[in-house]
């Protein structure tokens, strides 16, 4: 059963078309790891799953399509997407970040229960709850911005490359919490990597996408022993 | 029906390869100089204030169309230039010629000054500052403390100059050929100026001010001269203006003469020499028509139009007239 | 000193006037990093539609419900119809249709209701409060609804969800998207709200300048100076400067340099803040990295 299944996907910046017909499942409970190197497209990907580019193609989301909603609307169904960069809300505290998140939920009890749920994860957002979010360090944004995209309650969680420019131990942290969370609260995950190692260790599914296409998919451990695309994809 | 439209081509084929370039100025200057003679003093007189406008219209183009800066108070220049020409000679018995190539330099002056604060300043900074100069304006002329100077609330009157050398012209005449005169001039600069490389510079600077910097175009030097060159344009058909009108004084020149030239721009169409022509016809007969709608209408024609434009005809008539031209050689080159 | 504290008080009047629309101003600024150059006459065109309820024959606090809900609604409409077309455009577009707004608003005022100056009620009082020299009931009343008006603001800002997904839109676009936030709707409120304010800025001022199509042109520059001297993203820094602005005019004006240039301190106040200090008193200075 998958939750998220992309067919012949394309998508284009203006004239610029950047993908070229992309296939891709994420299955229920699972997780799926995009690798590739630098301007494969793999941003571009998450963004078009995402309504934040032009794009066409089918795109069905827990048995909906969902290839022609808008972002706002696709993020309504259940998918939360943690953008490159963190996406933070610089001018708010971190708590309101977290709030941010929630904005569009009715259940009062259960969003504090996620509440808490987040700040268990990450204490260190506790500590700097009424803290300016712009000023957190890169790490606790990145916390930060997994935490609001929880707070959405999502069935899917989409995230671009999450250790882009964070020391390795907080790189670790995450990947732990990620693990915690795509087990304990079954919620299934899309990540685009740079890093191969932690994604394929975190993985149950790779993707290696090259300018716009698929050229291999597969078991983590496919990739790990297919000595050709260690050496063109993941830099062994 | 094909033999009509293979003649209509071969009609085309057989037109000679005029430089539109060379002669539809051409054509323009005589049509131009033939025209006081035929038509009434008071068409004169409106003519001659097209020329002026579009002189002022050139120099807001400079500035916002071809440099990007922003600008909702070149009407406080086009007063500046118009006081100065009237003062120099209601108080100091100048000769017109001095006082206007015054009220040019003292107005590049005035622009340069003003352009280094605007360097601080972008896009709707420099909008806003600039439309609360444009605002403020008449009650600054109107102050009592320079009141010797400025006439106060009335103003100044001056007196139309006669045709030198005897020459069998109406006054309205003369300073019709002497306005067109240094429209042509001013044109000349203008057309040099934004063809030449520091044109480029200039247009640089409004597309991309960092790749711009990054190539090494000093961001300062140019955008002040600019403003300093574009001020001057502006002064000089303030001083001509004062000159045709007779009068100046500090209600003339409100917030909504600077919104007049935003407005005759953006018809005209921006970064275009010949949209300051196209605008400042606008400018000039638009509102007479619309005034016997109603007292109303003027403001809300402007208006309309400003939306219609910049949602319809973003390149103004100028672009307009550039691409119907241009479908024209096309299909006059099909075989 | 009795003139002293009465221009103080007077300027603190008209401040609560200029702190208001300088809110609006900033609201539609932090929502869309645009000044809006027309709140002024949107301010005018709704002042004229309570003058025309209250002539009909409608209570004053009828009229002035109707017309700050029907303000509201015409905010909203407008930025539906031509603003969000212009959203993404280049600043010049951008300037030059508020600019065109705000001809065809004036003109529109000035064709339905002509050009003669007419007057406007005040729901306070003609006596002043406790009979005090100083300060007188309308200008007590301008004071306190502004109290009012920047109270239930901050309130819905900071309390609510929707002030919250405002915000959230205003302060990141995609990243609100991501979060469910419909980011059309809430800029679409964000000129909603920016409108019915202005409309009781206008209600407010009216008494005092009298009602033409052009009552708003100088007052919409000092609400300009006043949210470029609090930090033109500031809502407190808004509300500060439009009072101190206020003050510091009437002063100026009765001390300084006379009453016909008052304006002008408007202008240096533009000029001096953008040129010194651009994120204003209590914005924040935004850092852009190349």
């Amino acid at each position: 059963m998958n939750i998220l299944t992309v067919r012949d996907l394309h998508a284009s910046y203006g004239a610029i078309q950047v993908l070229h017909g992309v296939d891709l499942e994420v299955s229920k409970g699972g997780a799926t790891a995009v690798l590739g190197a630098n301007g494969a497209g793999k941003t571009t990907l998450l963004r078009a799953i995402c309504g934040m580019v032009k794009r066409s193609g089918t795109i069905e989301f827990d048995g909906q399509p969902i290839d022609k909603l808008a972002t706002a609307d696709i993020a309504r169904r259940g998918i939360a997407h943690v953008p490159q960069g963190r996406g933070t809300f610089a001018t708010l505290t971190a708590e309101e970040n977290l709030r941010l998140g929630a904005v569009t939920r009715r259940d009062a009890k259960q969003r504090a229960r996620d509440f808490a749920l987040v700040y268990e994860y990450f204490p260190r957002l506790y500590e700097r709850r009424a803290q300016q979010a712009g000023t957190l360090s890169g790490g606790e944004q990145q916390m930060l911005a997994v935490g609001r995209a929880l707070m959405l309650e999502p069935k899917l969680l989409v995230l671009d490359e999450p250790s882009f420019g964070l020391a390795p131990r907080i790189t670790q942290e995450i990947f732990a919490i990620m693990r915690k969370i795509n087990r304990e609260q079954h919620v299934s995950v899309l990540v685009v990597e740079q890093n191969a190692n932690l994604a394929l260790d975190f993985a149950d599914r790779a993707v290696v996408l090259e300018t716009g296409n698929v050229v291999t998919q597969g078991s983590p451990d496919d990739m790990r022993n297919n000595q050709e695309i260690q050496r063109a994809y993941l830099g062994y | 029906m094909q033999s009509q439209s293979l003649e209509a081509m071969s009609v085309a084929k057989n037109l000679p390869r005029w430089p539109v370039r060379r002669v539809v100025p051409a054509l323009f200057v005589v049509l131009a100089c033939a025209l006081p003679f035929v038509v009434s003093n008071y068409r004169t007189f409106q003519l001659n204030m097209v020329f002026i406008s579009t002189i002022a219209l050139l120099g807001l183009n400079l500035l916002t169309g071809y440099n990007g800066q922003i600008s909702l108070g070149h009407g406080a220049f086009y007063a500046i230039g118009a006081y100065t020409t009237a003062i120099l000679m209601d108080r100091f018995n100048c000769p017109y010629v001095v006082a206007i190539a015054s009220s040019g330099v003292i107005c590049m002056g005035a622009g340069w000054l003003f352009g280094l604060p605007a360097l601080r300043l972008e896009g709707l900074y420099l909008a806003l500052a600039t439309f609360a100069l444009g605002v403020c304006l008449p009650q600054i002329l109107k102050y009592k403390g320079i009141e010797d100077w400025t006439g106060g609330v009335q103003g100044i009157t001056l007196i139309k100059p006669d045709a030198p050398l005897g020459l069998p012209l109406s006054p309205d005449q003369w300073l019709y050929f002497v306005s067109l005169g240094i429209l042509l001039l001013l044109v000349w600069v203008a057309h040099n100026l934004v063809t030449s490389h520091t044109g480029r510079a200039i247009m640089a600077i409004r597309d991309n001010p960092l790749a711009a910097t990054a190539m090494g175009i000093d961001l300062a030097r140019y955008k002040t001269t600019t403003f300093g060159i574009s001020a001057m344009f502006t002064g000089i058909a303030g001083g001509l203006s004062a000159l045709t009108v007779q009068f100046v004084a500090p209600d003339s020149f409100s917030i909504l003469v600077s919104a007049g030239f935003l407005v005759g721009i953006v018809v005209g169409g921006l970064a275009s020499l010949s949209g300051a022509l196209y605008g400042a016809l606008f400018l000039q007969f638009v509102p007479n028509l619309a005034d016997q709608i109603s007292k109303a209408a003027p403001w809300a024609i402007y208006g309309v139009v400003l939306i219609g434009f910049v949602y319809l005809m973003p390149a103004g008539i100028a672009g307009f007239v550039h691409r119907a031209l241009a479908s024209v050689k096309s299909s006059s080159r099909k075989p | 000193m009795e003139q002293l504290l009465h221009q103080i008080a007077s300027g603190l009047a008209t401040g609560g006037v200029y702190a208001s629309l300088a809110l609006a101003l900033v609201m539609i600024y932090q929502a869309t990093h645009h000044v809006n150059f027309a709140q002024g006459e949107l301010a005018m065109c709704s002042t004229y539609l309570a003058w025309w309820l209250v002539s009909a024959g409608v209570p004053y606090w009828i009229a002035f419900v109707i017309t700050v809900a029907v303000s509201f609604v015409f905010g909203m409409g407008i930025e539906r119809v031509l603003i969000r077309r212009v959203e993404r455009a280049p600043i010049l577009s951008v300037v030059i249709v508020f600019i065109g707004m705000q001809f065809i608003l004036n003109s529109l005022a000035g064709w339905i209701f002509g050009y003669t100056i007419q007057s406007f009620p005040s729901p306070f009082p003609e006596e002043s409060p406790w009979g005090n020299p100083y300060i007188n009931s309308h200008e007590l009343g301008i004071v306190a609804v502004t109290f009012v008006v920047v109270g239930l603001l901050w309130g819905f800002f900071r309390f609510t969800t929707l002030g919250l997904a405002l915000r959230g839109a205003a302060a990141n676009s995609d990243s609100a998207a991501l979060c469910g936030i419909r980011v059309g709707s809430m800029l679409a409120l964000g000129w909603g709200l920016a409108a019915a304010i202005g409309a009781v800025a206008g209600m407010l001022i009216a008494p005092v300048v009298f009602l033409d199509p052009n009552m708003m042109g100088g007052i919409l520059i000092y609400a300009f100076a006043a949210a470029l001297l609090g930090g033109i993203d500031s809502p407190v820094g808004a509300v500060i400067g439009g009072f101190s602005l206020g003050v510091l005019e009437n002063l100026a004006g009765a001390y300084v340099i006379g009453t016909e240039l008052k304006l002008t301190v408007a202008l240096i106040t533009i000029v001096a803040v953008l040129v010194v200090k651009p994120s204003g008193l209590l914005g924040k200075v935004v850092v852009t990295r190349v």
